[in-house]
């Protein structure tokens, strides 16, 4: 290997050290425009918010962001109903199964409006930017493949795979085969 | 040279205060005191000695006959083996000193005050039990103490490891997430001494102050039974919608103030937020200004803490920060 080689190596490495970035602070014009959904009347599916998009989905794929959902899905007791995704009193989060569908904008709603048969609506408990925090950990908990960001590891026993494991799942059984 | 003697008096000014170890008030800290001083001596002679004995050397004449050669290799023995045995001497009597001062501060005192300190990414908890659990007290970020009587703090932490250190009062002691660690320590003088995170707890460390307030201990049961009682009423119309305010928005998910709806168990409790001297653990003197300041924009005061911006309008952060302003 020639020393410029080597020099090129090193200098290929170090853009390997650029730390992914933490937004604590968010726009206040921006967590306003965040919380305008476009959804079907009844209140399931609909369009995100085109600012997700435009800063690029940071609630789905950025590490800082998914383990402050995570931190919150055990601070606002979602486990006191949901356990850890394998579900109690309220539905499961991690089979792949979803009531109100699969995509964050539901699965938003859901956490900010409530839903029939006990699931609060935590509208004035959490800020917008929380919500959609929780929302892309939900969406990392019933995921069937895997992404490059997870949040951190627990600290005590897992009762379920970790989230750097996602699949929890290879394949979802289908309702014909004996699933949900 | 004359700039250099201007100079020293304002470093020595660095050493006196609210958090130095050159200041001890408590035992604990005059014991380590003594230490420090005892190392910082000893280790001073021995250098300026060894310096001396190289400058000797480097300006010695080699010997110019055999018989001269011979004298001063055995001098040069006597000189090396005293230097052992100096140096035997002195880290064995170093070792039992350190020994003498850590026993004295790590003695348990069996009617010593409890205090429960946990520590969270980036602020105290502070519990005062008590048999009856109605005089259970918990507060956050400031500890007061009576002085004279040694309190025992019970040390946790929440999430990572932290530890405790009031300079002026003690050593430091670790904070580990499912380990409990005590500290014993007196307070003789009263004063107001400031604590701070002694272990790299994440990026809020540097702001991750506590204040213990030493005061006689009459003064001390005063404060205690001022902080017993529930949060004081609102006392005009704005207060009033502060009240509600911070019952109806998401204030009140993370924090309690006792009497009022407010009773989330996540941050602070802020039953008298505006009788401790700072708000965010130590970051901002509790002034009405800073309290608005703090609610509006947390993450701009301390980026990364859990406390998130809640949206609120102009009138309302107004009202909310009248009525913390009234919690003392």
């Amino acid at each position: 290997m020639k020393p410029w080689h080597a020099a090129l190596l090193s200098l290929l490495l170090l853009a390997g050290c650029k730390r992914e970035t933490r937004q604590a602070r968010l726009d206040p014009a921006v967590a306003e425009a965040m919380d305008s959904v476009a959804t079907l009347p009844i209140g399931i599916n609909g369009r995100p918010p085109p600012v997700l998009l435009a800063m690029g989905e940071p609630y789905r794929s950025n590490a800082y962001q998914l383990s402050q959902g995570k931190r919150l899905y055990a601070w606002f007791n979602c486990q006191g109903c949901h356990t850890d995704g394998g579900g109690g009193s309220a539905p499961a989060l991690m089979d792949g199964w979803w009531r109100y569908g699969p995509d964050a904008v539901s699965i938003f709603l859901s956490i900010r409006d409530g839903r029939p048969n006990g699931m609060p609506a935590f509208r004035e408990r959490l800020t917008t930017e929380q919500i959609w925090q929780l929302t892309g950990y939900l969406q990392s908990l019933g995921a069937t493949s895997s992404t490059a960001a997870t949040p951190g590891r627990n600290d005590s026993m897992q009762t379920r795979p970790g989230e750097n494991r996602v699949p929890s799942m290879s394949r979802l059984p289908s309702p014909h085969e004996g699933g949900p | 040279m004359k700039r250099a003697s201007r100079l020293l008096p304002l470093l020595l000014a660095g050493c006196s205060g609210w958090q130095s170890a050159l200041d001890p008030r408590g035992p604990s800290a005059q014991d380590l005191h003594g230490l420090f001083w005892l190392f910082t001596i000893t280790c001073t002679v021995i250098w300026l000695a060894v310096m001396l004995v190289l400058l000797a050397a480097l300006l010695r004449r080699p010997p110019a006959t055999k018989g001269a050669a011979e004298a001063a290799g055995r001098r040069s023995a006597r000189v090396v083996g005293g230097a052992v045995a100096a140096t035997v001497l002195v880290v064995a009597g170093l070792t039992f000193a350190s020994y003498l001062a850590t026993r004295a501060i790590s003695s348990d005192q069996p009617e010593a005050l409890v205090i429960r300190l946990r520590g969270y990414q980036w602020w105290w908890e502070v519990t005062y039990p008590h048999e009856q659990p109605d005089q259970t007290l918990l507060t956050a970020n400031e500890i007061h103490i009576p002085t004279g009587r040694p309190v025992r703090i019970e040390l946790a932490a929440a999430d990572v490891i932290h530890s405790f250190w009031v300079p002026n009062l003690t050593g430091k002691q670790d904070m580990i997430p499912g380990r409990s660690n005590s500290l014993v320590f007196t307070a003789e003088k009263p004063g107001t001494y400031r604590a701070q995170c002694a272990e790299f707890c994440g990026l809020q460390h540097a702001h991750m102050a506590l204040h213990v307030v030493a005061e006689p201990p009459e003064a001390f049961e005063r404060w205690r039974t001022a902080q017993l009682a529930e949060a004081p009423a609102p006392e005009d119309a704005e207060e009033e919608e502060g009240r509600r305010v911070l019952e109806s928005k998401a204030c009140a998910a993370c924090h309690t103030v006792r009497g009022t709806e407010a009773a989330g168990n996540l941050g602070p409790d802020l039953t008298h937020v505006a009788s401790r001297r700072f708000i965010a653990a130590g970051m901002l003197p509790t002034t009405r200004g800073s309290l608005a300041a703090w609610v509006a924009d947390p993450q701009s005061i301390k980026p990364g803490n859990n406390m998130p911006m809640v949206s609120l309008t102009a009138d309302e952060l107004q009202a909310v920060s009248a009525y913390l302003t009234r919690l003392r």
